[in-house]
């Protein structure tokens, strides 16, 4: 286990690197997506295009055609998906509901269709504005052969766009017991669902349960057992979001340190006045730690080490702050043309709100590290 | 069993006989360092016993070639001992600028000579060294050193004055920055070594905030310095220094992982806003260790940018401060006790104090900010 990366990482991470610039850019995604006000708030063809290059077998098992690598090889694409605010279904779909799956029979059920690029899962678990997932209280009850389920789910990242939701339900205990939680694969159209747009044009839905009912057959793993496969799913997403934040981070420093050195105010180039090239150099060394914490959360996790859970709250939060830096940094620096909808590094900014707040925020995280750490 | 398994049983094997129990507690304070040195006088038996064992294999300096009094490891094997020594949580033999800082430079820049002379006597521990080169006019300003060495043929006539020189009034020989041309700032100075008892230096110690004296000025008054004692060219011993200074803020970076632990988990912090100071901290703390050991691989593997260690400074230096105001917080009034017993002697306080000076010695933290600007970013005029 080294913290440096392999001959095949290396050219992983090129091949993402160059497919993400050229296809994946923000004239071509995001901004586009945006612009016709697209339901999905992504494109299905370069979806597939993951698919095509391979991308999305990451997490898939060999046995079932993917690569069956891990958290590292999913870090590398996802910091090439920050750099480039590509909008796609890649860490909801390949990262977390594949992970949320594993090792069942929904996991035969949609390999295929992720390893395509044809299928879009999502996974619903936040019931509040904050991420709590012991919270969860949409009620499952059984009836019959199956369940019943009444409640309500938000923050489901292109749930409105989902051919299946992983859903968090209670079916035992109370809220904030991790006990009791069982995941069901919902199918599309099955609850209520409002395609809310969000801040940086991403789409996440509001999901009404009114008694929906659902076969046995839709219980993910272990009835009331939920807690582990939704924890793997969660570290996986924390870890991948925590390496899109660097991807944010870095490609919105380097247009801010770009703008330093090209931008001239007072018969100078800006980059020139020390206070800014201070500024500048502080961030330079945030974003290379947040990237060593990140892919230390990943390795750990691959490695099945004991620290991995502490390590991916450290990526996350540590991620979250220097992305927040980083874009604060980026429209601040590029003064009055960082305010306006032309430039992108207000895309940025956008993008770094949302993906801060996935899966728990910086303060989230920062107690867990704390709850871990016994204090 | 492959070859590295087979050194792993072997290491593990010869510590476990040849560590002696008293070296494998934690050490309390610097009291506890083995410096060692033409007058060290060792704190116990133990001590001795432990740095004379690990000298005898060369592994107070593991991945020195075995020709200069290194252990002749790789890099995987120096690991592994490091590994091993850290599980039954054994002190290092030897703390010294000579294995840290010098020998770095020697291996470089000196001749096969002086190799032979000074390695194996820093990897003993028979020398302690110190490091001439700041001044009072040339602190951050480093280049601006006024120190003379004059040719005289077969010596150099060594005037001038330096400052903030470490354990100056402890050490044996030093390792000096002298100006021997006036032409060129940079291209002017040249590395010499010399012994501090030499006639003509003096040392005086300074007193910090801390209420201690790690440092001294020192003071040079036509000292002779044998001719062949310079390190790499004359005039360009700005090249050593630079070279040496990436060692020193490698090493001095070190000092944000605080132990490796969670702070809060030390702490045990009952304020909620405290706590949630702390959590923060430890979230950096914790980051910055996963940047460390990222660093180390990559410097290793020649993969990271010739200017990091400017960057490692400078992130672990402001975070050792801001660990050391938080221990300071969590203390309460405690924390200010400045030399009971109870306190051990005022360790937080005074520890606290000194580490203000982290992000100072060794090129302040604006310095270390300059120097990421202008060569890792490449900002203009920087």
């Amino acid at each position: 286990m080294t913290m440096l990366l392999t001959d095949d990482q290396k050219m992983l991470q090129e091949t993402a690197a160059t497919f993400l610039a050229e296809e994946g850019s923000i004239a071509k995604q995001l901004r586009h997506w945006r612009d016709t006000d697209c339901f999905d708030g992504f494109g299905h063809a370069l979806w597939a295009q993951f698919g095509e290059l391979g991308l999305n077998g990451i997490a898939i098992p060999e046995s079932h055609g993917g690569l069956e690598l891990g958290a590292t090889e999913a870090a590398l694409v996802l910091e090439e998906i920050g750099r480039n605010l590509t909008p796609s279904p890649f860490l909801t779909s390949a990262v977390v509901a594949a992970r949320a799956i594993e090792g069942t029979a929904h996991g035969e059920r949609w390999y295929p269709g992720i390893l395509s690029g044809e299928a879009v899962l999502a996974l619903a678990v936040d019931e509040g504005p904050r991420h709590a997932p012991e919270q969860t209280a949409l009620a499952a009850k059984r009836q019959g052969n199956g369940f019943v389920l009444n409640g309500h789910k938000q923050f489901a990242v292109q749930a409105a766009s989902a051919d299946m939701i992983v859903t968090a339900a209670r079916t035992g205990g109370a809220p904030g017991e991790r006990d009791g939680i069982t995941l069901f694969a919902v199918p599309k159209d099955a609850a209520a669902v409002e395609n809310v747009h969000l801040a940086d044009s991403s789409r996440a839905a509001r999901l009404a349960f009114d008694n929906v009912e659902l076969d046995a057959d839709a219980v993910i793993g272990e009835v009331d057992g939920g807690w582990a496969p939704l924890s793997r799913a969660l570290h996986a997403g924390q870890a991948g979001a925590a390496a899109e934040l660097v991807g944010v981070a870095a490609g919105a420093s380097a247009m801010t340190f770009d703008y330093l050195r090209t931008r001239q105010q007072f018969g100078k180039l800006i980059g020139e006045f020390q206070a800014l090239q201070h500024r500048a150099a502080h961030l330079y060394g945030e974003i290379e730690i947040a990237r060593a914490a990140a892919l230390k959360a990943a390795i750990l996790l691959d490695s099945g080490d004991e620290r991995a859970e502490l390590y991916v709250s450290v990526a996350k939060a540590k991620a979250a702050e220097v992305a927040s830096l980083a874009v604060r940094e980026g429209v601040q620096l590029h003064g009055g043309i960082g305010m306006t909808d032309e430039h992108d590094i207000g895309l940025y900014m956008k993008r770094e709100a949302v993906l801060g707040e996935l899966f728990g925020d910086l303060y989230y995280h920062r107690n867990r590290v704390a709850e871990l750490s016994g204090y | 069993m492959t070859d590295i398994d087979s050194f792993r049983s072997d290491t593990r094997a010869w510590l476990e006989v040849n560590c002696p129990a008293d070296m494998r507690t934690p050490m309390r304070s610097e009291a506890d360092y083995c410096w060692g040195g033409r007058n060290w006088s060792f704190q116990s038996d133990a001590q001795k016993q432990w740095l004379e064992g690990m000298a005898e294999r060369g592994w107070t300096v593991p991945d020195w070639p075995r020709d200069y009094g290194g252990g002749g490891l790789s890099a995987d094997e120096t690991r592994v001992l490091k590994e091993e020594m850290a599980r039954i949580g054994a002190r290092p033999p030897l703390i010294s600028f000579g294995i840290s800082m010098l020998g770095p430079a020697l291996l470089k820049f000196g001749t096969e000579e002086q190799k032979k002379h000074y390695l194996t006597q820093i990897a003993r521990g028979e020398i302690r060294w110190c490091q001439g080169y700041s001044e009072p006019g040339a602190g951050s300003d480093l280049a601006g050193l006024q120190t003379k060495a004059e040719d005289k043929g077969d010596h150099w006539l060594v005037n001038g004055q330096k400052v903030w020189t470490s354990y100056a009034d402890k050490a044996d020989w030093i390792f000096c920055l002298t100006r021997t041309s006036a032409e060129s700032k940079q291209g002017g100075i040249s590395f010499l070594l010399f012994d501090m008892e030499t006639p003509g230096v003096s040392t005086k110690p300074i007193l910090l905030i801390s209420g201690n004296s790690p440092f001294c000025e020192t003071f040079f008054d036509d000292v002779k310095v044998p001719r062949e004692q310079v390190v790499g060219e004359v005039n360009k011993g700005w090249d050593v220094a630079k070279y040496l200074l990436g060692h020193e803020r490698e090493m001095i970076s070190g000092m944000g992982l605080g132990g490796g632990g969670s702070l809060g988990a030390a702490m045990k912090p009952a304020d909620p806003l405290l706590r949630a100071e702390i959590a923060a901290f430890d979230v950096d703390a914790f980051a910055f260790a996963a940047m460390s050991e990222r660093f180390i691989a990559m410097w290793k593997a020649g993969e990271a940018h010739p200017a990091s260690p400017s960057m490692m400074k400078y992130a672990g230096t402001e975070l050792n401060k801001r660990r050391n105001e938080l221990v300071m917080a969590a203390g309460g009034s405690d924390a200010l006790e400045w030399d009971s017993e109870r306190s051990k002697h005022g360790k937080a306080p005074r520890d606290w104090l000194r580490s203000k000076g982290n992000s100072i010695e060794g090129g302040t933290s604006e310095v270390q900010l300059n120097i990421v600007a202008k060569h890792i970013l490449r900002l203009p005029g920087a």
